[in-house]
């Protein structure tokens, strides 16, 4: 049995004709039309384009809800294995077309879906939502981008590890995959470096990414009145760790109530934290969680009162994202709770 | 400065009476290699005995927890000897000749002393991501003496200098080999290397020493790094073992001292010396954790780079998150100098790679080489045979509550595997 695929293509690959025919209506068509016998012939029986959606750019492009909803129509009553669209190459209609209606597929009916295209092409913006093969501007760029995506496709239909984007020819897309490369990374390194020397071009293994940087709210006006709380990324937690925050890479991070604690003495509190020389954080938990400090502040009326809850995770190797999705939860709690300020202590 | 490697390629390691090198076989004394180790005071002092075992290519064996890995090497001429300022006097090193007994290691191993010590498996999908399932290793697993909890930095010295010392004792019977193969690698002075390679692009490696404290120290000479300004090195000093880790980071980018050995940008350089590049030196800088030391430590990493007038350099890390910072320092002000970079890291994105993978980042870090990502989960078949223990599984950097499942395998992040995500560029692993 093979795998039954929908296949999605403009009025210019169905050679109903170019931009005079732009804005012709979708129609369903049985079986391959034009670059879909290229697919089909990769597949060699093992899937096989069932039915193609033929559609006019302008059309998709000035009709897009209409559109949408009958080619949706058309595929929810199909029950495909698999969508694929295009490929678009450089053009833009066709390209931003060919996205948005495999997002929808995806999203919609939960069918696995593929398209390509040229990376500059603007329905390229949609490269971390689907998956959409790279290929060259024009349709000259056929021969090579038919197989790489019908490759690419055959893997996901059969719920094949898919690799990652330099090895399958897919658009990076955000989500970070391991390989292995052919050469040791030093040899890489040498070759770049030779290449920018010699003002050839070359290409990083990973792009800088926009930095989020935070800028400070204003400071509190007055400190003897204000609640404020102690986070860290240190890790100091109860002796014991009892919530088994990890040493490195956290899945998670700590509440714990400090409510009548002056100091934090060595029997009761320790780190967790697998990046930094423990030993000195260990003798002295307050070193890194400084509750003794903030009780003489509390005492000597310098600030209204310590938060009675911290809050605590591991920095070492954790991912940006999960330091961020834990901040944005205990935030919340220090909100509600009443906290005008948090000092957040790293190591 | 000029060194001829003489390689003498180990297929097996046998435990015998008779301590020699024949026919590509180490035979070795465990009881003898024990006497030179406790030779050393620190080594008496809180060590309480050793183990041996030999692990081999292809067996189902896993080595865990991980200290360090060391090649045995002996300086058979020239000045100085191997571990210079640590095993052997402080004279400087890199020049002559020195025997390497390729195709083994000695793996230091044992109970825990922090979080961070790394896995070796010898067989299964463990074994690709590190570069010492390939060697055969000499397992020295260490038992500390009492109270050593409370003296952590005395134990991490003694088990240290322990497997320095097993390295020297077994280089020592490479002495009076014939290699099987020699290599010879020679940098120029400056004035010499532009008038014997004119028009070649001057290239330098920025070499990045972990130094952030316990288990997270390197040594050049015996110092500890954190208490070293940026400075140069021929490249054939650490060849000689000029420098030595004391650090286990997390176990996946941790240059343990066979990485600082077999330098592999060390290495790619010399392969590309005098043809593409002319590799004019190397430029240690370390990782420390004060801002005031980083912001130091990369303005005279980048004052020696316009100093030494180069064209590009190949800047690789060490470790992760704080690190990043002084990866992106190093960088931007080496770039702003006029001087081209190319970096070597490796990544946290997450489990899932969803992540942005460095803590720090700067557009002018325009030319990246990654190790992969640390982050992603791998499953470890069981073993058959554990050279060390399996109960600090859960715990080591990479590692989570139930790591360790109850048919012996484990799931955990490739964190835990030894040199895996190397920032050296030991490896072929990387992401996109």
């Amino acid at each position: 049995m093979s795998y039954r695929v929908v296949h999605y293509i403009n009025q210019f690959f169905a050679n109903i004709g170019g931009e005079e025919m732009a804005h012709v209506e979708p129609e369903l068509r049985d079986g391959f039309v034009g670059p879909g016998m290229a697919l089909n012939n990769v597949w060699k029986g093992e899937a096989e384009i069932v039915k193609t959606v033929v559609c006019g750019d302008s059309y998709f492009a000035e009709h897009e809800a209409a559109a949408k909803e009958k080619i949706l129509g058309w595929v929810k009553e199909i029950k495909p294995d698999f969508f694929i669209a295009g490929p678009a190459f450089n053009a833009g209609r066709y390209g931003y077309a060919c996205s948005t209606i495999a997002c929808a597929v995806q999203d919609e009916l939960g069918i696995p879906v593929l398209t390509g295209m040229y990376e500059e092409n603007p329905g390229a913006d949609l490269k971390n939502k689907i998956l959409i093969v790279a290929t060259s501007n024009s349709a000259a760029g056929m021969r090579k981008a038919a197989p790489t995506m019908a490759a690419l496709a055959l893997k996901i239909m059969k719920g094949e590890k898919i690799g990652a984007s330099c090895q399958e020819g897919y658009m990076p897309n955000g989500i970070r995959k391991n390989f292995f490369e052919k050469e040791i990374g030093a040899k890489r390194a040498v070759d770049m470096l030779v290449n920018k020397l010699n003002d050839k071009p070359f290409t990083t293994e990973y792009p800088m990414p926009s930095f989020d940087r935070v800028a400070p709210n204003p400071a509190l006006k007055d400190l003897s009145k204000a609640t404020i709380a102690l986070c860290t990324s240190g890790g100091i937690v109860p002796k014991g760790n009892p919530d088994h925050i990890e040493s490195s890479s956290a899945s998670h991070y700590g509440e714990y109530d400090i409510t009548g604690v002056d100091d934090l003495t060595p029997d009761k509190y320790e780190t967790a934290h697998g990046g930094y020389d423990p030993v000195y954080a260990n003798e002295d938990p307050d070193r890194v969680l400084p509750v003794d400090v903030m009780r003489e502040f509390e005492r000597e009326g310098k600030i209204g009162k310590l938060h009675n809850k911290f809050y605590t995770t591991v920095g070492n190797g954790t991912a940006v994202a999960s330091a961020k999705a834990f901040a944005c939860e205990y935030a919340q709690k220090l909100r509600e709770a009443g906290v005008h300020a948090v000092i957040m202590t790293s190591t | 400065m000029k060194l001829e490697l003489g390689f003498t390629q180990i297929n097996d390691i046998q435990f015998s009476k008779e301590c020699k090198v024949d026919n590509g076989t180490l035979y070795v004394d465990p009881e003898a290699v024990k006497a030179f180790m406790y030779g050393d005071d620190d080594v008496k002092a809180w060590v309480k005995d050793f183990t041996f075992d030999v692990a081999r290519p292809g067996e189902s064996v896993r080595i865990t927890p991980v200290k360090d890995v060391i090649e045995p090497r002996v300086k058979v001429e020239g000045p100085g000897g191997v571990f210079p300022g640590v095993i052997s006097k402080v004279d400087t090193v890199g020049s002559g000749k020195t025997h390497v007994l390729r195709g083994m290691a000695v793996v230091t191993a044992g109970k825990i002393v922090g979080f961070q010590e790394g896995i070796i498996d010898m067989s299964g999908p463990g074994a690709d991501y590190t570069p010492f399932s390939k060697l055969n290793n000499f397992v020295v697993v260490a038992e500390p003496m009492d109270g050593y909890q409370d003296n952590k930095h005395e134990y991490e010295h003694a088990v240290r200098i322990a497997g320095l010392r097993a390295a020297t004792f077994i280089g020592e019977l490479a002495r009076d080999l014939t290699p099987d193969e020699t290599e010879t690698f020679e940098t120029y002075g400056i004035k010499e290397g532009i008038e014997k390679l004119p028009g070649l692009p001057r290239v330098a490696y920025v070499h990045m020493l972990q130094s952030q404290g316990l288990l997270h120290d390197t040594y050049v000479y015996g110092v500890d790094a954190k208490r070293t300004l940026t400075t140069i090195l021929y490249p054939t000093e650490t060849m000689d073992g000029a420098i030595i880790s004391g650090n286990c980071v997390s176990a996946c980018d941790k240059n343990t001292t066979y990485h600082h050995e077999n330098n592999p940008v060390v290495k790619s350089l010399f392969e590309a010396h005098g043809k593409t590049l002319n590799y004019v030196c190397n430029i240690i800088t370390n990782e420390n954790v004060y801002l005031a030391d980083k912001q130091r430590s990369s303005d005279w990493t980048a004052k020696l780079c316009r100093l030494l007038d180069l064209d590009g350099v190949i800047v690789s890390q060490e470790g992760f998150g704080n690190p990043d910072t002084d990866l992106i320092m190093n960088t931007k002000k080496i770039e702003l100098q006029g001087v081209k970079t190319t970096i070597i890291t490796d990544e946290y994105a997450g489990q899932d790679g969803k992540s942005q993978s460095l803590a720090d980042a700067d557009p002018l870090a325009d030319a990246v080489v990654t190790g992969g990502n640390a982050n992603e989960v791998i499953i470890l078949p069981k073993m058959d045979k554990v050279i060390g223990m399996l109960d600090y599984v859960d715990v080591i950097a990479g590692g989570h509550a139930g790591s360790l499942r109850p048919d012996g395998s484990i799931e955990a992040e490739l964190q835990v595997i030894t040199g895996a995500t190397n920032e050296m560029g030991f490896n072929c692993l990387s992401a996109r």
